[in-house]
């Protein structure tokens, strides 16, 4: 085996926090290693160092033995390594060749040499089995294709160690299963990969070793083959979290009925003709790969948009205008997909958050005017109750960690006694602990008797917290099957728009019921 | 009917056209290359002020006429370093760093200004550049003295147009300019500091605009008053976003802009009974009518306005 | 070297920002005063002493700051819900030659005096408003930058200004000078102090001032309208009115740039000119960043403007260096107020 990547004594600190302490990590030639850990555990950084992004306080990275001068990605491009971002590091305005080729020529040269250039992307392209058009706009491109050219890129530079950060995150199962084959047959062809992740299963799939990180520490090293799923989890966590069970739905009235939405041109990608129905103590949960439509039918359902056609009933009636505030009156409560972009303003201050989505109420303002001491009591009452740390009434809510904002948000939302629950993402980001403490009060507030819709991309919440999914695909929802025949092979099939075997099982469940 | 035909039909009007255009080529060609590394620069107003002011100066005190150039390019790229300093590396706000630097960079030739011509009843001349005819091309009827018997910093500005053009769409330097404007991670990802690009092209860009203000004094006038810039700066912001950005639409916008200040300028002597007011207004206006008319068209550059900071998305 | 977000802005550096803002400025301008042959702390001696060091002095400064705090107040409020009205000196121009045409309208001479001046002020921030929501409403409905927009009308409004004051509105007694007709007696605001410039609108600004802080901090509007400029998306999320609040906050920050014009024309000058306003809407901007966009800071501010150019005025007939020099101050206080105000929220490491 040949050594071709050496990480020794990493060590970064931000301020206060220690993101990397005292790392080592190696790479042999072919081999292809997880980076596993959860949000916050310093793996972005880590690679942000070994690309150069970084200078690290104390440490050396060697590449094929030779060590690299801190902080200088050129250093890192020259010396082989290619790194797959997980926002693509693309422009969307500027064709596939254009983004390939930016930077890989002596930056003061006359006259670029296209034609070599796509020569050389077609040669690439063929070889790794990575089909793409060089002159089409990145922005007309799909993401899987997106992700292609990102390899490609890497490739282009020569690259014989390939670095992809969360590379699944926007891919359905099948095209996550497809990506790890082209890994497979590269690593075969001697590239060395490492791929960063926090999802078990494809950990498990596709890597050869393990690392595990957490708190900016290397806390175990396996090789695939002798560990398993439970004992990597709980390595990544540090402790064993259990996610909240969820007992029976007793379904109830038909809570929300969308008939027929069509949405186009705002929100992000279209509509085109969904209809749902949300009973009272259930959860509905929308599976989906981002891009597909469910944004636009958060944002729909939370009264930022009306649709272009189709009805939004809430216990039967139209709202009498489709704004936020006629939304929330009407007992729906939200909770955004972007924490950070919609949730919160994080130059406001706390009771500010607390109230800025209720001031149409005379709770917190009359005639126009704000009543701060009940927005204040109100703020208290809701840090103590819903156990948020580190805000204060008056503090702003920027230096909230994640989980502590999630709650801030939640609290705010359920405190108004909604009943019927949007929520979109709702864990994404946060680690195991505040994703459990999400969980409990998403099937507390469905045992309440509030209609949960839950619209998610992740496999493993929708299936523990669901009582029926669909998933959403090309902007249309798929038939609903119940969550105990659900299996991330099927789910999959219905993300890809494969909706056969749904239908069969949606007739089964509706058949049943009828008995 | 008679008077239009007239005043379309005369040489002086196209050739007109061309001087009047060249401090818009310059300026428009200098916000270009800014924004299309992702920077907005409002300070142009008063760099081409300055321009004007210094490019005068020079002469003034001796110095050639290409001096007087040189030095309105110079101290617009070290006005454009300073705007480059302060939204690039530090992010702040480019509107109202631009806006200060607009109101330093005009106070400040103001007072140089009056430093250097304590008083003055009737502002001092220089002898501006005059127009070189081109041997040949210039007897060519019509197109000859229209085209080819200008001043040479209008040359200039025409070859400048090509050049960046070839720059921007050629070389693997423009590449990495129109990258840093769009994404400027991927820049970084491929080893280049989009930081460093961001400040250099902003310079050039300046320089420019310094360019074009220092036209205005060295050619077409002859000496140097306050607010003599009126306001071409900001024309110029609006005619990169009606040129989409492109060089060879930033010369073409440039030249029909100027072609309406030019036929105006002569039917307003031709025209009786409307206020001259009216006329003066139109650039403004047909300025505001442009950007609504390419608002919803624009491809911006997509990182426009968005401070680069690493390892912050 | 790298900046670093500070956990927590102190309050202390947010209010030493300006200080040191305008102290930094103050060391740059005093390098420009010392390279043209003066003793830079007697041309400051002189300023202060030209602003303050007579009853003329302080009445001709507080006269000067009051059209600053209006359009330093219209700009703090536009900025502050991140609508760049660029336009406070069109507005003003607008806001004054609205007064002297409202003048003309015929039985207002009849009228009781302060019903002619409420009329008359409420008149200028209608004209100023109305000017603001031209670019406001082509942003909305065009997406059309309103920094350009609002820059170019500017030089419209000037020479639409021009353009009536030599004809519909002109003063046929004025021997030809282009100015238009005066505004009524009963409209001129009153005088503070006897023998002085100084006039009631200074206390009309210092109100709105404090109006403009309780309406931000106190109300469903302001809060809205500090939500908008904050984080547009988040604040449509949790149902704030984008269109409506933006085109709300046009017509309060148009308004007050109109009335900074009204109150000009009513208190100090009595007719319009086109040098009216030696830049006092493109100050205001300076005065609005330099009070970190609080209105009650926009006074003080407005104060430290008014010094410069008063006071510049006096030092520059006995040095001979160019008033300009407070022109360049006030432009560089800009500038190293920006930076400042960086400072307070990112440390720098290496």
């Amino acid at each position: 085996m040949t050594r071709v990547l050496e990480l020794d004594g990493i060590t970064k600190r931000f301020g206060a926090t220690l993101a990397n302490d005292d790392i080592s990590l190696h790479l042999e030639r072919g081999e292809i290693v997880a980076l596993l850990g959860e949000n916050g555990a310093g793996k972005t950084t880590l690679m942000s160092i070994l690309f150069g992004h970084y200078t690290a306080d104390a440490g050396t990275v060697r590449v094929h033995g030779q060590t690299l001068p801190p902080g200088k990605s050129r250093a890192a491009i020259k010396a082989g390594v290619g790194m797959v971002h997980q926002h693509f590091a693309l422009a969307g305005n500027l064709t596939v060749l254009e983004n390939v080729m930016t930077g890989t020529e002596p930056l003061w040269r006359l006259r670029s040499d296209r034609a070599a250039a796509r020569d050389r992307l077609a040669k690439l392209a063929d070889r790794f089995g990575l089909p793409v058009d060089p002159d089409a706009r990145i922005a007309d491109l799909s993401v899987g294709e997106c992700q292609r050219v990102e390899i490609l890129k890497a490739l282009y530079n020569e690259a014989s160690v390939l670095i992809l950060d969360e590379p699944t995150a926007v891919l359905t199962t099948q095209q996550a299963e497809q990506l790890f084959a082209t890994l497979r047959d590269m690593a075969a062809k001697g590239l060395s990969i490492i791929f960063i992740s926090h999802k078990l299963n494809e950990v498990m799939a596709a890597s050869d070793r393990v690392v595990v990180l957490r708190g900016g520490r290397i806390v175990a090293e396996r090789a695939t083959r002798d560990t398993s799923k439970e004992e990597l989890a709980e390595l990544m966590v540090g402790h064993k979290v259990e996610r909240p069970k969820r007992p029976p739905a007793r379904p109830g009235a038909v809570l929300l009925e969308a008939d027929d939405l069509h949405l186009s041109g705002r929100g992000g990608a279209p509509l085109n003709g969904v209809s749902f129905r949300l009973r009272a103590g259930e959860t509905l949960g929308i599976i989906g790969v981002s891009g597909n439509g469910q944004t636009t039918l958060a944002g729909l359902v939370s009264g930022l948009y009306p649709p272009d056609q189709g009805a939004l009933r809430i216990k039967g009636a139209s709202l009498p205008r489709h704004d936020v505030p006629h939304a929330i009156a009407a007992g729906i409560g939200r909770i955004p997909e972007d924490r950070h972009a919609e949730g919160v303003l994080g130059d406001m201050e706390t009771w500010e958050n607390v109230i800025l989505e209720r001031l149409w109420s005379p709770d917190y303002a009359r005639h126009g005017i704000i009543r701060r001491g009940a927005a204040r009591a109100a703020t208290e009452r809701l840090l103590k109750d819903y156990d948020v740390r580190g805000a204060r009434v008056n503090s702003r809510v920027r230096l909230l960690s994640g989980g502590n904002m999630q709650k801030l948000i939640l609290g705010r939302v359920l405190e108004a006694g909604p009943s019927i629950l949007i929520a979109a993402q709702p864990s994404r980001g946060l680690d195991e602990g505040a994703i459990a403490g999400v969980h409990r009060r998403l099937i507390e507030a469905r045992d309440r008797g509030a209609g949960v819709l839950l619209i998610s991309e992740d496999l493993d919440e929708v299936i523990a917290l669901s009582d029926r999914i669909r998933a959403i695909a090309g902007g249309r929802l798929s038939p609903a099957i119940p969550a105990a025949r659900a299996n991330a092979q099927l789910l999959g099939l219905m993300m890809a728009g494969d909706w056969d075997a749904a239908r069969k099982i949606e007739q089964e469940a509706e058949a049943a019921d009828a008995l | 009917m008679n008077v239009i035909v007239d005043i379309l039909a005369s040489v002086g009007m196209w050739e007109a056209m061309f001087r009047i255009a060249t401090p818009f080529i310059l300026g428009t060609l200098g916000v270009l290359l800014c924004e299309r590394v992702g920077v907005l620069n409002l300070g142009i107003e008063g760099i081409m002020t300055f321009g004007a002011m210094i490019g005068w100066l020079t002469v003034y005190s001796g110095g050639d006429l290409w001096a007087g150039l040189a030095a309105a390019a110079v101290f617009g790229a070290m006005f454009g370093l300073l705007h480059a300093l302060m939204t690039v590396p530090l992010g702040l706000s480019q509107h109202v760093t631009g806006l200060g630097i607009t109101l330093f960079a005009s106070s400040f030739s103001y007072y140089v200004f009056r430093l250097a011509i304590p008083t003055s009843t009737s502002p001092p001349t220089i002898e501006p550049f005059r127009p070189v005819a081109i041997p040949g091309l210039s007897e060519i009827p019509f197109l000859g003295p229209v085209l080819f018997n200008q001043t040479a910093p209008t040359y200039l500005a025409i070859l400048l147009v090509a050049l960046i053009a070839w720059v921007l769409y050629r070389t693997p330097l423009g590449l990495a300019i129109r990258m840093t404007g769009e994404n400027p991670h991927a820049v970084d990802a491929q080893g280049i500091d989009p930081i460093l690009l961001r400040i250099g092209t902003i310079m050039a860009g300046s320089a420019l605009m310094g360019l074009g203000g220092a036209f205005l004094t060295l050619a077409a006038f002859n000496s140097f008053f306050p607010t003599m810039v009126q306001g071409r700066g900001w024309i110029c912001i609006a005619l990169v976003v009606f040129a989409l950005w492109r060089p060879g639409r930033a010369l073409l916008g440039a030249l029909l802009f100027a072609f309406f200040d030019a036929f105006q300028l002569r039917l307003q002597t031709a025209v009786d009974g409307v206020p001259y007011q009216i006329f003066l207004m139109l650039p403004y206006i047909l300025s505001i009518l442009a950007l609504v008319l390419m608002a919803r068209k624009a491809r911006v550059p997509q990182a426009l306005m968005q401070p680069y900071r690493r390892g912050e998305r | 070297m790298r900046f670093e977000r500070r956990e927590n802005a102190s309050a202390a550096l947010t209010i030493l920002a300006p200080v040191g803002a305008i102290l930094a400025a103050l060391v740059i301008a005093g390098v420009l005063i010392a390279i043209a042959g003066a003793n830079v702390l007697e041309a400051y001696g002189l300023i202060l002493q030209g602003a303050f060091g007579s009853r003329l002095g302080v009445t001709e400064t507080l006269t000067r700051a009051t059209p600053l705090i209006l359009t330093g107040l219209a700009a703090a409020v536009a900025f502050r819900a991140k609508l760049w009205n660029i336009g406070g000196e069109g507005q003003f121009y607008m806001g004054a030659l609205a007064v002297t045409a409202f003048g003309l309208v015929p039985g207002l001479a009849g009228a009781p005096a302060p019903v002619v001046i409420l009329a008359c002020l409420v008149v200028g921030a209608l004209a100023g408003a109305t000017l603001l929501l031209v670019p406001a409403a082509l942003k909305l409905r065009f997406g059309v930058d309103e920094v350009v927009t609002t820059l170019l009308l500017n030089f419209v409004t000037v020479l639409f200004v021009s353009l009536m004051i030599e004809g519909a509105l002109r003063d046929p007694l004025a021997f030809g000078w282009p100015q238009s007709v005066p505004v009524p007696d009963a409209a001129v605001l009153p005088q503070l102090i006897e023998r002085s410039r100084l006039h009631a609108g200074l206390l009309i600004a210092l109100g709105l001032a404090v109006a403009v802080w309780w309406v931000q901090s106190r109300t469903v509007f302001g809060m809205q309208a500090r939500a908008t400029g904050l984080n547009a998306r988040a604040a449509a999320f949790a149902g704030v009115p984008l269109g409506r609040t933006l085109a709300l906050v046009a017509c309060l920050s148009g308004g007050l740039a109109g009335l900074a014009g009204a109150i000009e024309v009513m208190g100090v000058k009595g007719y319009v000119t086109t040098d009216l306003s030696p830049n006092y809407g493109y100050s205001g901007i300076v005065i609005a960043m330099l009070a970190n966009l609080n209105p009650i800071g926009v006074i003080g501010a407005a104060l430290f403007s008014a010094v410069m150019f008063v006071g510049a005025d006096s030092m520059s007939r006995a040095l001979g260096i160019p008033s300009y020099i407070a022109d360049v101050t006030v432009a560089l206080s800009l500038l190293t107020m920006l930076v400042a105000l960086f400072l307070t929220q990112y440390r720098v490491r290496r």
